[in-house]
C-alpha cells in the first residue's frame, strides 16, 4: 500500500464526475442506470472499492470482457504444458484461443507439451444426439497419439451444457481405463459474467481432481513454496522464478504459467504460497489455507518498488538465511534499477497513462509507471470483483477515474477528456486509441514483448513503455497539409 | 474433496529423456502417420474458425454498419481480436451478452436492449445481427424477435437489421459470410428493383476474402476498364484505415444505396464458387443483368478468365495497361521460374484459396505435392483432382479432404516438401519439418502488412512470385558452404 496520497493536476473529484456523467449521456435511461455505479472517482484514503463489480454486461454496449470458457482455457488450464486440453464443442472456441494468450511453454511441441488446438469440433448431429460417445473416442485418440501426456482436461464450450451432456461421467470412465487424470471442467461460456467465472470453475477442478493426488519425491525443505497466478506471459515466470530462488526458495510448482500437471497435484505440501495474480487464484489459496493450513501472500514483481516491498514481505515469512539473500538481492538489483530509471525516466517523467485490464494488472503495474516517474490517470478491469477493486483504490491517485467493464464509447471518452501519453490494454482497444494518434501497449499480451515480472522484466517494460510512447511515428500522424 | 478420479497417489515423476526421445522420433514415423490419419473423432489443429466469424467480416463491409452478435459475450470477443490481429485494425462489434437466463428464458430481452443501446452509443446505419451458439441450441427465432424490436421502439423504424443463422457447429467462416450476405442483401434490396433500370454497374462478389489488397486491386482492375461498380461487401477501407489523430468506427464498407441498387445492375460476379453459393444463387433468381460466378483469379490462367468475363459481359476490349500488366506478371515468372520450378508444397486453406494456389503453383512449374483442405466437399475435391490432372505437375499430388494440420504436420515430415502455403497456424509443422511457410491465407497473426498486399490479379502473381523465389533464394544464401556463396543467384 502507498504511505502518501497522490495528486494528479487538473483531475478533482468533480472533474472526473462531470466527465463520467458526461460519458453516461447518451445511454439509454435503463443501461445508464446499470452503468453509472460501475464508474466513479477514485478515493484512495476510504481503502474501499468505489465501484460496483463483477455484475452482468450491459447489452449492446461493447465490453472488452471474455467468457467463462475463456477464463478456464486461456488463463487457468491452457498454460498447463504437459496436459492435452480438449475444447469440447464446436471449433471456434479452441481456434480462436490457440496461442493467442502468449503463455510460453517449455518442452516439445506434440512430445512433451501441447500448445495445440485439440477440439472435438461438434457438427450438428452432436448437438442433436450428444457429443459423449465422441468425447470417450477422442480421449483414447489423444492418449494414444499422445503418450507423454500426463493429463486430458475436458473444457465445455456453449452448447455441451445446453444440450445435457454428461461430461464428468464420461471422463470418469476413461480416466480409469487409461489410468490418467482426465477432468471435466463445465466452464460454458454463457456461465457467469466474464472470464472470472471460468477461473474460479476451473480452480475448484483442480481442487477436486488434482491437488492431493501426488507427492514430491524429493524431501520437503522450509523453503518450498508454490508460485500461484504466474501464466508465464512472454516468459514471466522464468524471471519471477529466478529471482525466487535466488532468495533461497524452492519453487515446487507454478500455477499455471509452464506448469506441470504432477507438480501442480503435489502443492498441498508446500510451505507458502505466493500469489501474483489474487483474481484468478485466490480461491485456491483459500481452500489450501483451511485444508492444508499453507498460508498464502500476495506480491508484486512489477517494477522495483513493489518488487523491493514485495521481496521483504516473503522475507518476513522465513528465517534470516532468506532475510540476508533478500537484502544481497536487492543491494544487486537495485543500482541496476537505478541506472534503468536513470535513461528512460527523463524522457517518461510527468507522463500519463490509462489502463484496463483483466484482474490484477490495472493496480499491479501502477507502481512501475511510477517507478519511471509516470502517472495513472485512470484504471479498471474487465472481470475485477470488489476485493480487487478495494485493492486498487490505495494504489491510484486522488479522484482519478475508476472504470469496471467499460464499453468501448467510454473508455474512448474518457481517453479524449484525459489525453492520456499511454493507455495500456488489450488488442481490442490497441488499434482504436493509435488511430488516435496515442500510443499504445497490449497489457495482457506485453505487445508479444515481456517478460515484465521481476528486475529482469523492469528493465523490458521500461524499453516498451517509452518506445510507445517517444517512438518518433506519433509525430507523424498528423498530415503538414 | 480432491482426487475424485479415484487415482492412486503417487509420488512425481520426470518423463526419461530416451522416452522423450522415442516418442519425438515416433511422432515422426510412418507408423505415426497411420494412427494419425485413423482418428474419428479428435481434431488437432483445425485450419479453419466457425461461422459467425465471417459473418462478422462480412457485416464490416457495409458502410455505417455494426456487427452484432447474438449470444455470449465471449464469441464476440474472440471474432473481435482475431480480426483486430490479422488486420491490426480495429474491429468494433457488439454482443447481447446472453448468460444463463437467456438459456431458460430465450435470449429476446437481451436483443432488445442490446439493440436500442448499440443504437444510442454507436449510431450506425445498418446493425447486422448474427447468432453465435447458444441461440442456435436454444432456438431462439430472430425473424420474431426482430420483428418485435421493431414494434417495441427498440430500434428506429427505417434501421435495417438483417440477420443470419451462423450456428459454429456446421460449415466454416466462409459459411457465415455467405449467410451474413445473402440476409443483407436481402434486406436491403427489397422492394428496390425497378423493372427496366440498370444502373449500368458490375456488382462483385470478392467472398470471403481477409486481404484489403484483393479489394484495392479488383477496384483498379475496374478503373483500368473504366466500368462502374459495387463491391459487396467492400472491406479494403474497412481494414485498412487512415492513422491521421481521428478514430472513425465505421471506416469504410459499401454504400447502403448502393448495395440497395445492386439489384438493377448490368451483370454480377461472385468470385469463389464456395465462398458465396447461397449469396449467388439467391442473387440468379432475382437480380437484373447477367450472373456469373468464378474462381478466385490467381494465377494467370484464373486472372485471365476473370478479366476476359469483364470485358465480355461489358462488351469493352481489355485496356492495354491491363495487357501490359499481364505481360509484365509472365516476365517476373518466366525471370523467376528456375526458382520454383519442381518445388514440391504442401498447401492448405479454404477451398476457393486452394484453388487459387494450385492454379498458380501449377503455371510455375511446381507441385502441390500435399493438398490439404480442411473442410470441403466432393465437389472441391473434384475441381481440385481436374486441376492436377489437368498439368503434367499435378502428377503424384494428393488431396486429404476434410484434414487437419497435425495430419499435415506427419505429411510434410515423412514425405517432405520444400515449402508450406497456408496461413499463421502452419508455422509449427513448419518449423518441425524445417521448410519455409507462405503466409498468403488468413490469419496472419505474425508477420506485418503481408494482408495488404493482394495475391489476386496480375499483381497478386508478382508478389507470390516475389516472396516465394527470394526465399528460397534466402535460403540458398543462409545454408550454402562457403565456396558455394556468391554474388549472383
Amino acid at each position: 500500500m502507498s504511505e502518501k496520497i497522490r495528486k494528479i493536476d487538473g483531475i478533482t473529484k468533480e472533474s472526473t464526475q462531470a466527465m463520467i456523467d458526461d460519458a453516461l449521456s447518451v445511454y439509454p435511461e435503463k443501461a445508464r442506470k446499470k452503468r453509472a455505479p460501475h464508474l466513479a472517482p477514485n478515493d484512495p484514503s476510504s481503502g474501499c472499492a468505489s465501484v460496483k463489480s463483477n455484475k452482468k454486461t450491459v447489452p449492446g454496449v461493447m465490453s472488452a470482457r471474455g467468457c467463462a470458457y475463456a477464463g478456464a482455457k486461456g488463463v487457468v488450464w491452457g498454460p498447463i504444458r504437459d496436459m492435452v486440453h480438449v475444447s469440447h464443442g464446436p471449433v471456434g472456441c479452441g481456434w480462436y484461443s490457440w496461442g493467442t494468450r502468449r503463455n510460453l511453454m517449455s518442452g516439445i511441441n506434440g512430445v512433451t507439451q501441447f500448445g495445440m488446438q485439440f477440439t472435438s469440433d461438434f457438427q450438428e448431429k452432436d448437438i442433436v444426439y450428444g457429443g459423449d460417445k465422441k468425447l470417450k473416442t477422442l480421449l483414447h485418440e489423444a492418449h494414444e497419439l499422445f503418450p507423454l501426456a500426463k493429463g486430458i482436461s475436458v473444457l465445455s464450450e456453449c452448447p455441451v451444457g445446453l444440450i445435457g451432456d454428461d461430461i464428468n461421467s464420461v471422463t470418469k470412465s476413461v480416466s480409469k481405463e487409461l489410468e490418467i487424470p482426465i477432468i471435466p471442467c463445465n466452464c460454458e461460456g454463457f456461465r457467469g459474467v466474464s472470464q472470472s467465472l471460468g477461473h474460479h470453475i476451473s480452480n475448484d477442478s483442480i481442487r477436486d481432481y488434482i491437488i492431493e493426488t501426488r507427492e514430491f519425491a524429493e524431501p520437503s525443505t522450509p523453503y518450498d513454496i508454490a508460485l500461484i497466478g504466474d501464466y508465464n506471459i512472454g516468459g514471466d515466470v522464468w524471471s519471477a522464478k529466478a529471482l525466487l530462488e535466488e532468495i533461497g526458495l524452492n519453487v515446487k510448482s507454478v500455477w499455471t504459467g509452464d506448469g506441470e500437471l504432477e507438480k501442480i497435484a503435489a502443492t498441498h505440501t508446500v510451505k507458502l504460497n505466493l500469489i501474483h495474480c489474487y483474481r484468478s487464484m485466490n480461491y485456491m489459496c483459500k481452500v489450501m489455507e483451511e485444508k492444508y493450513g499453507i498460508p498464502w501472500l500476495e506480491f508484486n514483481f512489477f517494477g522495483p518498488t513493489k518488487i523491493r516491498e514485495s521481496l521483504r514481505a516473503i522475507a518476513e515469512r522465513f528465517d534470516d538465511t532468506i532475510k540476508e539473500k533478500v537484502e544481497l538481492a536487492i543491494a544487486k538489483y537495485e543500482p541496476i534499477m537505478q541506472a534503468i530509471i536513470d535513461e528512460y525516466k527523463p524522457r517518461l517523467d510527468g507522463k500519463k497513462v490509462m489502463l484496463l485490464v483483466g484482474g490484477l494488472r490495472p493496480r499491479h503495474t501502477i507502481g512501475a509507471y511510477e517507478d519511471l516517474g509516470m502517472d495513472c490517470v485512470g484504471s479498471g478491469y474487465e472481470f475485477a470483483h470488489t476485493d480487487d477493486y478495494d485493492r486498487t483504490a490505495p494504489e491510484m491517485p486522488e479522484a482519478t477515474v475508476v472504470y469496471d467493464d467499460p464499453s468501448e464509447y467510454e473508455f474512448e471518452k474518457f481517453a479524449h477528456a484525459l489525453k492520456p501519453d499511454l493507455i495500456g490494454s488489450g488488442i481490442k482497444e490497441k488499434y482504436v486509441f493509435q488511430k488516435m494518434g496515442i500510443p499504445f501497449r497490449q497489457m495482457h499480451s506485453w505487445d508479444y514483448s515481456g517478460p515484465y515480472h521481476g528486475y529482469q522484466g523492469f528493465e523490458i517494460f521500461a524499453r516498451d513503455v517509452d518506445m510507445a510512447v517517444n517512438s518518433p511515428t506519433w509525430k507523424l500522424v498528423k498530415a503538414p497539409f | 474433496m480432491a482426487n475424485l478420479l479415484g487415482l492412486e497417489v503417487k509420488k512425481v515423476t520426470e518423463t526419461p529423456p530416451e522416452e522423450v526421445e522415442r516418442v519425438k522420433n515416433w511422432i515422426d514415423s510412418e507408423d505415426y502417420k497411420e494412427k494419425n490419419f485413423a482418428r474419428q473423432a479428435l481434431v488437432i489443429n483445425p485450419a479453419h474458425a466457425c461461422q459467425p466469424l465471417g459473418a462478422q467480416l462480412c457485416a464490416h463491409g457495409f458502410e455505417g454498419t455494426l456487427p452484432f452478435v447474438h449470444g455470449s459475450q465471449g464469441c464476440a470477443s474472440y471474432y473481435r481480436s482475431t480480426l483486430n490481429r490479422h488486420f491490426r485494425e480495429p474491429a468494433p462489434a457488439v454482443s447481447d451478452s446472453m448468460t444463463e437466463d437467456s438459456a431458460v428464458f430465450g435470449g429476446q430481452n437481451n436483443l432488445h436492449e442490446g439493440l436500442e443501446n448499440a443504437v444510442a452509443l454507436y449510431k450506425p446505419k445498418m446493425i447486422a445481427v448474427f447468432t453465435s451458439c447458444m441461440p442456435e441450441v436454444i432456438g431462439d427465432d430472430l425473424t420474431a424477435f426482430i420483428k418485435n424490436a421493431r414494434q417495441k421502439g427498440h430500434i428506429p423504424k427505417e434501421l435495417p437489421v438483417p440477420y443470419a443463422n451462423t450456428p459454429s457447429f456446421n460449415g466454416t467462416h466462409i459459411h457465415g459470410y455467405d449467410s451474413m450476405l445473402v440476409s443483407i442483401l436481402q434486406n436491403l434490396t427489397e422492394g428496390k428493383q425497378i423493372e427496366g433500370r440498370c444502373t449500368g454497374k458490375l456488382n462483385l462478389i470478392p467472398g470471403c476474402d481477409f486481404n484489403i489488397g484483393d479489394y484495392r486491386e479488383y477496384r483498379r482492375i475496374l478503373k483500368e476498364f473504366g466500368i462502374p461498380y459495387t463491391i459487396l461487401a467492400d472491406i479494403g477501407d474497412t481494414f485498412d484505415s487512415p492513422c491521421d489523430g481521428t478514430y472513425n468506427i465505421y471506416a469504410g464498407g459499401t454504400k447502403l444505396e448502393d448495395a440497395a441498387d445492386s439489384i438493377n445492375g448490368k451483370a454480377t460476379i461472385a468470385i469463389g464458387p464456395y465462398a458465396t453459393p447461397k449469396t449467388f444463387g439467391w442473387i440468379k433468381d432475382n437480380y437484373s443483368g447477367k450472373h456469373v460466378s468464378m474462381a478466385m483469379p490467381m494465377g494467370i490462367e484464373k486472372t485471365d478468365a476473370l478479366i476476359m468475363k469483364i470485358a465480355e459481359l461489358f462488351g469493352k476490349e481489355v485496356p492495354a495497361s491491363l495487357k501490359n500488366e499481364r505481360g509484365r506478371a509472365v516476365d517476373a515468372m518466366t525471370d523467376s521460374q528456375q526458382y520454383m520450378h519442381g518445388k514440391k508444397f504442401a498447401v492448405y486453406g479454404d477451398p476457393d484459396y486452394l484453388t487459387g494456389y494450385i492454379s498458380f503453383l501449377l503455371e510455375m512449374g511446381a507441385r502441390p505435392h500435399h493438398i490439404l483442405c480442411s473442410r470441403g466437399s466432393k465437389k472441391v475435391e473434384k475441381e481440385i483432382q481436374a486441376l492436377l490432372d489437368g498439368s503434367m505437375y499435378g502428377a503424384g499430388c494428393k488431396i486429404y479432404m476434410n484434414k487437419d494440420l497435425w495430419h499435415l504436420r506427419s505429411l510434410v515430415v515423412t514425405d517432405p516438401v520444400d515449402a508450406i502455403i497456408g496461413d499463421t497456424h502452419g508455422k509449427f509443422a513448419a518449423r518441425d519439418a524445417k521448410i519455409p511457410l507462405f503466409r498468403f491465407g488468413f490469419p496472419i497473426f505474425d508477420r506485418v502488412n503481408k494482408h495488404r498486399y493482394p495475391i489476386i490479379g496480375y499483381q497478386g502473381v508478382v508478389n507470390m512470385v516475389t516472396e516465394i523465389c527470394n526465399k528460397f533464394i534466402d535460403i540458398k544464401d543462409e545454408t550454402c558452404e562457403d565456396r558455394f556463396f556468391e554474388m549472383m543467384r
